[in-house]
């Protein structure tokens, strides 16, 4: 590659020519960092700006932009359209001018500022010397088809919109037909306008589309055997019988769908198994579709018909959870018992009647033909006086017992999932496979083990703010009740959002970047085979399974699984993982490049490692507030907190900084970190800083990790005013002198 | 039995309005709103609760139905639309026409006696008169006392022009007109009732 030569651009309007001394921070730029072409420009995200730069690099072989402005999260579209990977944004503005006091003349916050501008300037200016341009990881053998796991309502219409947009699926399905759970069902609630009407099952329709596509092939009667590689290289195994097929696939959707809880763990009082007359709302499902609305116990047609909602759910019990369709499919037997008997009845005894997404104008519908709500429970069910079943209630509103007879009952269990999950704080050790069960979807041969990491209750962990379809594992999406528990309009829509991930993904990786978080990223992680002690902890750490190891220990990465956190090179101790254009070094030659001012001047120094995610964009939020924020500090992005070598630590206070200030996403079980376990890993390590400092014989207090999410930019200036005050409070870091 | 739903299906057809009924989601709303809810037997939701359940002695011997002040508070807040004033001024209607109601409940002895007679005989209604009447319905004593008690706000109704003193006499203008009216409603009325 052609020698890099570095141009800087110092735009010197929004007040920032004004406000700082632009001639100095040329000379920062030409004599103290020797970049070979610096300019100023008064508008420099306008045209004839841009056009300054162009040239440039058309007529002076500038191939590295320095682009010394506004925050790197505004201007994009101006500054981030030049032909090339190398490109560091220098904040003189949100993070500096507007967080900066100046307004009163006062000579030494004027030279405070340029202090700040002057370091950041050469902050960028060595990082751009430590960035390379990534080279992208490309394979010969990408695949770009879609395997999809599970022959219901979800798989089949993830299928049918990969297919409909161009690409070949391929379908498991593990019973001997398709169509799954709402295959079977009579009719299906609403899931268009008005939302009032049963509409015709879709499944068979569905079926018959998917079979005569020409791009889906289909394994029935089939289950994964196992699952290894990484996008766009996933080889599968798929047992047919005797059979093994294998299959090369670029992504993989789950769409394994629901069970329904076992009616015969809930309580005696719901009477499940005491009279043929009480059956799951499946059953009755079953019932309504073959035309047999009747009494099981002496075949009467079943005319005054009580469904039990939330049958075991939400119940410590037994289900935790909301299983959020079961209200909407009672309302939906309500109406099969109304529309087939004028003369009949349908109660509804309900904790809170939940319709989510149109669902509310269903519920109406029900009760105009008659269905009658009653807020309460089952308390005991036994044999009616003339057959059918006596069903005592405690009904809150009338304020007691009750005895109600019915023809039948009818419990709506809740669902819960059929992926194999697995607790992600302790993956399975080095090389045991975990046990096969049951539920066992994919059989992943991953490091980290075969199931998916769970998030709650046995469902796959995503990042269910950002990323929703996500699982923890790149490439592998889950849709529909696989994923969390939805009814059947939120499943087709679910399931064609990760057809379109799907798709997604495969062609990121064909282009060697990263999907998300960093979508487009193009680096990816490498090491230093010489250096690596076999310690494990980047295989562990890895949020997404990305590394596996081979038998001596060492990790071998996929690349296509990476989401470029950076957690492995934070986790390395030996700091041998490096990406192209984010590195241990670069990070550690930023902060070396700070000018500490000695002892005298009593100014401190305070280093803020910021997450780009959230802290960043909370940080500009406080600048265009105009908020001022203490002139101590020096701010460094950091892709995700996960990356944070706690070699910086020992980096910045043997360089004189006095405190440390890191701020990353919250953690914890209603986590906002993007990749996850980012900034709950960089507390873990962190918690282990005490020692660095006392070797150093510094005080732990001047280390300190906030949780910020991209809400805060209002308590922010509290948080760092207060920490820059109590570091000024201090004494000094002593190795300012040295 | 619990949830015989004739007794509903009565009041859905026979009581003003009372095909709402079918209709409240039991959020509860209208029982918080109600300015007079703590004092009732049964808030609304549970009124319609009951004729739901087919619990048509305790609906209709109730006093709830007749403590709605018509303040309208409940209307604008149920996320049904139930128009909940109406309806419960529907039941208590119904209750009367069913023998139940207690013709000396106050309410009821306001509605079909003072109030009635007031407008009906006049064709408009006399402010000073009505609340005499209203304040002496328990005897001269305790008329003069609460006459007392409400002496600053009649004041200042006064001074407002909100209250006339002068009771109004004589009849309004086409007064055979309106009791017409007033006879043609009934006789519908009767008409309905009778075929409930
Ligand atoms: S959807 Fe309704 S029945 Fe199902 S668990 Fe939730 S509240 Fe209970
Ligand atoms: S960068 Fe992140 S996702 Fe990629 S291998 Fe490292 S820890 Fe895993
Ligand atoms: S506010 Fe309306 S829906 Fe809610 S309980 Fe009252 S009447 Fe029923
Ligand atoms: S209108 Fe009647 S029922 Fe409704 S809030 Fe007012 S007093 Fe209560």
């Amino acid at each position: 590659m052609e020698a890099k030569k570095i141009g800087c651009y110092i735009c010197t309007g929004c007040g920032i020519g004004e406000a700082l001394n632009v001639a100095a921070l040329e000379k920062i730029a030409t004599k103290e960092q020797k970049l070979p072409v610096t300019r100023t420009h008064p508008f420099l995200c306008g045209a004839e700006g841009l056009q300054m730069i162009r040239d440039d690099m058309a007529n002076e072989g500038v191939n590295a932009l320095l682009i010394a402005a506004c925050s790197h999260r505004v201007k994009t579209d101006e500054f981030e359209r030049f032909n090339t990977p190398l490109l560091d944004r220098v904040d003189l503005r949100d993070k500096s001018l507007w967080v900066q006091d100046i307004s009163s003349g006062n000579k030494e916050a004027k030279e405070d500022l340029q202090m700040m501008a002057s370091d950041y300037l050469r902050m960028g200016s060595v990082k751009l010397k430590k960035m390379n341009a990534p080279d992208p990881f490309q394979d010969d053998g990408f695949s770009r088809d879609v395997l999809v796991v599970g022959g219901g309502i979800a798989g089949l219409t993830a299928a049918k919109e990969v297919a409909a947009t161009g690409y070949r699926a391929i379908l498991v399905e593990k019973s001997a037909e398709l169509g799954g759970m709402v295959g079977r069902m009579h009719k299906v609630s609403p899931t268009m306008p008005p939302y009032r009407v049963l509409e015709e099952n879709p499944v068979p329709g569905l079926v018959a589309t998917v079979e005569g596509e020409s791009r889906i092939k289909i394994y029935k009667n089939a289950t994964i055997q196992s699952t290894k590689g990484a996008p766009g290289l996933f080889d599968v195994e798929i047992k047919n019988g005797d059979t093994v097929h294998t299959e090369r696939v670029g992504s993989i959707i789950l769409t394994t769908g629901y069970n329904l809880y076992e009616a015969s763990k809930l309580d005696a009082r719901l009477g499940y198994g005491s009279s043929p007359d009480v059956v799951t709302s499946l059953e009755f499902e079953e019932m309504a579709k073959a035309g047999q609305l009747v009494r099981k116990s002496d075949g009467k047609p079943a005319k005054r018909v009580m469904f039990s909602l939330c049958a075991g759910q939400r119940d410590a019990n037994h289900l935790e959870y909301c299983s959020a369709a079961c209200c909407t499919y009672s309302l939906k037997q309500a109406l099969y018992v109304l529309e087939q008997f004028q003369d009949g009845a349908a109660f509804m005894l309900f904790q809170e009647m939940r319709t989510p997404g149109q669902m509310e104008e269903f519920y109406r519908r029900v009760q105009e033909e008659g269905g009658v709500i009653i807020k309460g429970d089952v308390e005991q069910v036994s044999k009616g006086a003339s057959g059918g079943l006596s069903v005592q209630i405690h009904d809150k509103l009338l304020r007691g017992k009750e005895s109600v007879d019915v023809d039948l009952l009818v419990l709506a269990t809740g669902m819960i999932s059929t992926v194999d999950t697995q607790d992600p704080n302790k993956p399975s050790p080095v090389g045991q496979v975990a046990e096969e069960t049951a539920k066992s979807v994919l059989n992943l041969e991953y490091r980290q083990g075969r199931s998916m990491p769970e998030l709650k209750w046995g469902f796959p962990d995503s990042h269910f703010i950002c990323f929703p379809y996500e699982t923890r594992r790149t490439g592998i999406y889950a849709a529909g009740p696989a994923r969390r528990p939805m009814g059947i309009a939120e499943t087709v829509t679910d399931a064609t959002g990760a057809a379109l991930k799907a798709i997604q993904v495969v062609e990121a990786v064909a282009k060697g970047a990263a999907v998300h978080p960093r979508s487009g990223d193009l680096s990816y992680p490498s090491f230093r085979r010489e250096g690596c002690t076999q310690c494990k902890r980047c295989t562990e750490e890895c949020p997404f399974g990305a590394i596996n190891e081979d038998e001596k220990g060492n990790p071998l990465f996929n690349p296509t699984r990476c989401r470029r956190c950076g957690t492995c090179m934070g986790a390395c101790p030996q700091k041998i993982i490096s990406f192209a254009n984010y590195s241990v070094d670069m990070i550690g030659s930023m902060i070396k490049e700070v000018e500490v001012p000695p002892a005298d001047d009593e100014k401190p120094r305070i280093l803020v490692f910021a997450c780009v995610n959230d802290a960043i964009p909370a940080l500009d939020m406080v600048g265009q507030k105009r908020s001022a924020l203490s002139t101590y500090i020096r701010i460094v992005p950091l892709r995700c907190m996960g990356s944070m070598n706690l070699v910086w630590i020992a980096d910045a206070m043997s360089s004189g900084f006095d405190g440390i200030l890191l701020m990353g996403c919250r953690h914890g079980d209603d986590y906002q970190c993007h990749n996850v376990r980012g900034s709950a890993l960089a507390e873990i390590r962190l918690s282990k800083v005490s020692e660095t400092l006392n070797r150093l014989q510094l005080e732990s207090s001047r280390v300190k990790m906030v949780e910020v999410n991209i809400m805060d930019a209002d308590q922010l200036p509290t948080i760092i005013n207060e920490f820059a005050e109590q570091i000024g409070s201090m004494d000094l870091n002593p190795y300012k002198e040295f | 039995m619990a949830y015989d739903l004739s007794f509903a299906q009565d009041v859905y057809k026979n009581s003003e309005m009372g095909h709402w009924i079918k209709m409240c989601k039991q959020c509860g709303v209208c029982a918080g709103s109600c300015p007079l809810g703590p004092h009732w037997e049964y808030s609304p939701r549970q009124l319609f609760q009951l004729v739901r359940g087919g619990k048509k002695e305790e609906v209709l011997k109730s006093q709830s139905m007749w403590m709605c002040t018509s303040c309208y508070n409940c209307i604008v807040r149920c996320p049904r639309g139930l128009p909940i004033t109406h309806i419960v001024h529907g039941l208590a209607r119904y209750a009367s026409v069913k023998g139940y109601a207690d013709p000396n409940q106050v309410t009821n002895r306001f509605a079909t006696k003072i109030f009635w007679t007031n407008i009906v005989s006049t064709g408009r209604v006399g402010e000073a008169m009505l609340t005499m009447r209203l304040y002496f319905v328990d005897g001269l004593a305790a008329g003069i006392q609460r006459g007392l008690e409400m002496k600053d706000s009649a004041l200042g109704m006064l001074m407002t022009k909100r209250l006339n003193p002068i009771p109004f006499r004589g009849k309004i203008k086409g007064y055979a007109g309106f009791a017409a009216m007033i006879a043609k409603a009934q006789e519908l009325e009767a008409k309905r009732e009778a075929g409930a």
